[in-house]
């Protein structure tokens, strides 16, 4: 709407300056079932719609309900919002929404907020018990100290003159205040609402719409911070959804038709999100008894011919390993799904962690290699589903697309794919399979071959995962096991000649490469232009295909003084007591670039379980390159 | 290419062709001698070619241990896949695929231990499927553990002592389970009743789980001598809609008991027998249990138009 316009004209004709901004980070923050992240997803949603760039990230708590104004119980969200394309959550808050003081306390500990930011805090703690009452002064006294600017705000007392219950319905009432403080059009907000609350009674819509339109009002009145963000508007149609939601898209315009899974988070909102749609796509859910069942169930329906995907987190790809290694040893076509979380064990399950790379990559008995993909933003976890089964099919293979929390509860706007016909195969062949041919007719120089399917006439074979020969029997002679074995790496190194020598963002020499793969590539990159604004000679390269790996590297690092992995795992820090360049165990694509390239590939890398923010790897820069970049 | 239509299990043959025994043969079965499982092979193979099965749309998943290598000696498909994990490759394979015949081949270990969980879920999806259990009661393959089902104090290299836990009953387990809809027992060496087994299995519509008390005679011979040798060990549980046999072969067994498979209380209590003798026959059938493949085929053969409008429309949901 006006986004070139500095004033603004409201019911109650208060005018002001609003002062222009190119970005602004907001995050609103909660006990758990308060709503923010409704709010945030709408904030968001209302944004991208007026064509602002946009991420937003969810702050999840690891329980359903943990106890109410407690440090750890955070449960929230941030939106990033900006005049041009956001992909990433940007380093600290500008506007901290919060329905309790006590929720902020995780959030600052991960660093989140700045001297300067402003936190909007529910005031009825203030004339709560006198428990609640002391706990809320100390804390606004601390934040005080901390730098953060404090208004205090009567939000229940706002709401209870439009609901009877506050607490549904003061996440609308911010909406209503952040859209003042930001200059977010009403009437694209007001639609959000009836999209939002479609399912409900058009009393429950006119009571969220009148919440907004008081929560506006409000601000317009009481606040003195008002903003705004420019937007352009794009001809181009754009869809605004979660890397989730996204890959629930891919699979269905992946003609795959059994989607397998067993719950695990943050795998499992995927399938909730394509669970209405997929029958009328022409597939279905299966929910296993287990992640075994799960992808046992898969590699059947994908043995007797049905495009098959099975979607996990880190513990589920532990237990599907042995399974993975059959589909690797019968070479079985499937697309595995892992949305990786904070490990080992349990871990964090509901945070970020690049940390199962190397378990898929050699997490098997034996030699298992497989196709390894990883989507570094929203809109590539649509269309790397699409790749995977294209590359299932054509290399007889298990393909994995490894994405993380980050991208899984991230939102982006992105270009409306258009679905294409010739995505979908059809039925599986099952015309007479030819004469002469062998199950594992493996070619001498690709390893590639051709798989009869249930119902083919004459391709009748038994598929085993004991070591065989090309009529799929049971190979006694041991020299059959080393061709077998050849043949199915080599279908790996025909893939690799098809990939291109990826690009370098930034200049192609220069004193620090900084390379990355998944959910990290929006940090990196903004990281690395920020830095050569200030002077600095750094790149970055961030590699998608990581089985086989991507070509060129060599040469791409020898232009470079130094080349350092940027992840989301763990690796040892020198300087930490006891370790040293003999013992140091690397973050997990450095491990790997170290043997590949036989250079020494540097890393920067942690496990806090958060996306690593643009000044995390400035910061990190600064100290590599000993220079300023930090204003 | 043939679109997939849901409700074709029966698959008409072209004029003139007919499948002999030797169709559905593959490699010499590399069991030890006097193994049960070969005249079970027996048995399998004269059901396929009585049903006149076609060999291509016919498949049989197994686990791994002595009985799993079997889909190796059929000339048909066949997935020998992982200890335990039969019933869901199995699942998967019937899940959108109705035309095609699926049997399960499953030993004592890979289903009533390293595949317990999956076993219990494959009876309450009740796929159209024919389950063979081969209870040989040991671990053969890894020669000579204790394995769930073997009797109480069962010597073996685990427990050279003498076993110390009472042995599941795979069929007292099967009929305790929701959804369950068919549940047989039969022997290795009395092939008249394993064959009328096997043709009432596999005409069940939903998951026939049929247990096959099977001869060892490697590890297991002091086991099973004496049921085969005695007259008295076996037990037949009769009914017109159980396992019939004509007159002259029922003569042959000397304790018959009448038992009615649709009752599944009273299947329960005869599946309590195995204590003091083998029951054999069909102790449950319930042909209306809901099938989870009718569902897993219920919307196949979508247009792509209509497959790509229902993405259009939830895509339309997320448009700015």
């Amino acid at each position: 709407m006006q986004s070139t316009s500095n004033t603004t004209t409201t019911k109650t004709d208060i005018i002001f300056d609003r002062k222009t901004i190119k970005e602004a980070v907001v995050e609103i923050v909660s006990d758990s079932g308060e709503g923010a992240q409704k709010c945030g997803q709408s904030l968001g949603a209302i944004s991208a719609k007026m064509g602002n760039g946009v991420w937003t990230v969810e702050i999840i708590p690891a329980e359903i309900q943990p106890p109410a104004r407690s440090k750890a119980g955070a449960s929230g969200i941030r939106v990033r919002m900006g005049s041009n394309k956001v992909t990433n959550m940007g380093d600290h808050a500008d506007i901290v929404v919060a329905l309790n003081e006590q929720v902020l306390y995780g959030r600052i500990d991960q660093n989140a907020y700045k001297s300067g930011t402003y936190l909007l805090i529910e005031n009825k703690w203030a004339t709560h018990t006198p428990e609640t009452q002391k706990a809320y002064e100390e804390s606004l006294a601390q934040f005080k100290e901390l730098g953060y600017i404090i208004h205090e705000i009567p939000m229940e007392k706002e709401c209870l003159k439009h609901v009877s219950d506050a607490r549904k319905g003061k996440n609308m009432w911010v909406l209503g205040l952040l859209c003042n403080i930001y200059d977010r059009d009403l009437e694209i907000a007001a639609n959000q609402i009836k999209y939002v609350f479609r399912k409900k009674s058009d009393k429950i819509i006119q009571s969220n719409l009148d919440l907004l339109h008081a929560g506006y009002a409000w601000a317009n009145e009481n606040l003195p911070m008002h903003f705004t963000i420019p937007s352009r508007l794009s001809d181009e149609d754009f869809v605004v959804m979660n890397g989730n939601e996204a890959l629930s898209l891919g699979v269905m315009a992946a003609d795959i038709e059994v989607c397998s899974m067993y719950p695990i988070t943050p795998a499992t909102s995927a399938t909730h999100a394509m669970a209405e749609t997929i029958e009328s796509a022409g597939g279905i859910i299966h929910q296993a008894e287990d992640e075994i069942a799960a992808i046992g169930f898969a590699i059947g329906a994908s043995y007797a011919g049905k495009t098959a995907v099975t979607i996990t987190s880190g513990p589920g790809i532990a237990l599907k390993t042995e399974f993975i290694g059959l589909a690797v040893m019968a070479e079985i076509p499937l697309v595995i799904i892992d949305v990786q979380r904070g490990g080992p064990s349990t871990g964090l399950p509901t945070k970020v962690e690049q940390g199962d790379l190397l378990a898929v990559l050699y997490g098997a008995a034996g030699d298992a290699p497989k196709i390894v993909l990883a989507p570094s933003t929203i809109e590539e976890c649509f269309h790397y589903i699409i790749l995977a089964r294209k590359l299932a099919d054509s290399f007889r293979s298990p393909v994995f697309v490894l994405t993380d929390a980050n991208l899984a509860t991230g939102v982006q706007p992105f270009p409306r794919p258009t679905i294409k016909p010739d995505w979908f195969t059809g039925p599986a062949n099952q015309a007479p399979w030819k004469k002469g041919v062998k199950a594992y007719d493996w070619d001498a120089e690709t390893g590639l071959s051709d798989r009869p399917i249930p119902g083919q006439k004459g391709g009748m074979y038994t598929l085993t995962g004991l070591a065989h020969d090309e009529e799929s029997h049971v190979a006694y002679d041991p020299s059959i096991n080393q061709r077998a074995a050849e043949s199915r790496s080599r279908k790996l190194a025909a893939l690799h000649k098809t990939l291109k020598v990826p690009v370098v963002n930034g200049s192609e020499t220069g004193d620090l490469l900084l390379v990355g793969w998944g959910s990290t590539r929006g940090a990196i990159e903004e990281a690395v232009e920020r830095a050569r604004e200030k002077g600095a000679n750094v790149s970055s390269l961030h590699l998608h295909f990581l089985s086989p790996i991507e070509p060129g590297l060599k040469g791409i690092f020898s232009k470079f003084k130094k080349v350092m992995t940027v992840e989301i795992n763990y690796s040892d820090t020198i300087g930490n007591p006891l370790i040293t360049e003999e013992n140091r165990r690397y973050a997990q694509l450095a491990w790997y670039l170290r043997a590949h390239t036989l250079m020494d590939v540097d890393c920067f890398s942690n496990v806090y379980g958060q996306p690593l923010s643009p000044i995390q790897i400035l910061k990190m820069m600064e100290k590599q390159l000993d220079l300023t970049l930090i204003d | 290419m043939i679109a997939l239509q849901p409700d074709f299990c029966d698959i008409a043959l072209p004029e003139g062709e007919h499948y002999s025994i030797e169709d559905y043969a593959s490699s010499k079965a590399r069991w030890c001698s006097g193994c049960g499982a070969h005249t079970i092979l027996n048995s399998v193979q004269k059901l396929c070619n009585d049903k006149q099965l076609p060999p291509e749309k016919t498949v049989f998943v197994s686990g791994i241990g002595c009985s799993s290598r079997f889909p190796h000696y059929m000339k048909t498909y066949g997935f020998h896949g992982l200890h335990g994990r039969a019933f869901p490759v199995a699942c998967g394979v019937k899940f959108r695929r109705p035309d095609l015949n699926v049997f399960v081949i499953t030993g004592d270990g890979d289903c009533c231990s390293i595949g317990a969980g999956h076993w219990v879920h494959a009876i309450r999806y009740n796929m159209k499927m024919v389950v063979l259990l081969f209870d040989n009661a040991i671990y053969g393959l890894t020669k000579k553990q204790t394995s769930p089902t073997s009797p109480f104090g069962t010597v073996s290299n685990t427990h050279p002592a003498g076993s110390v836990l009472p042995p599941i009953n795979p069929i007292q387990a099967t009929l305790g389970l929701p959804n369950v809809s068919f549940v047989a027992q039969t022997v290795d060496w009395k092939p008249a009743h394993l064959n009328a087994t096997l043709k009432k299995a596999f005409d069940h519509p939903g998951l026939a789980f049929v247990r096959i008390v099977q001869r060892c005679p490697i590890w297991m011979r002091d086991s099973y001598e004496p049921t085969v040798k005695d007259p008295d060990a076996i037990t037949v549980l009769n009914h017109e809609n159980g396992i019939v046999l004509d007159e002259k072969a029922l003569k042959k067994f000397r304790h018959v008991n009448e038992h009615d498979p649709s009752d599944i209380l009273k299947a329960r209590e005869a599946a309590e027998m195995v204590k003091e003798t083998t029951p054999i026959g069909l102790f449950y059938q319930n042909k209306e249990a809901i099938r989870y493949d009718e569902y897993g085929a219920h919307n196949l053969g979508t247009a792509v138009e209509d497959r790509i409008g229902a993405i259009n429309s939830m895509m339309d949901r997320y448009a700015i």
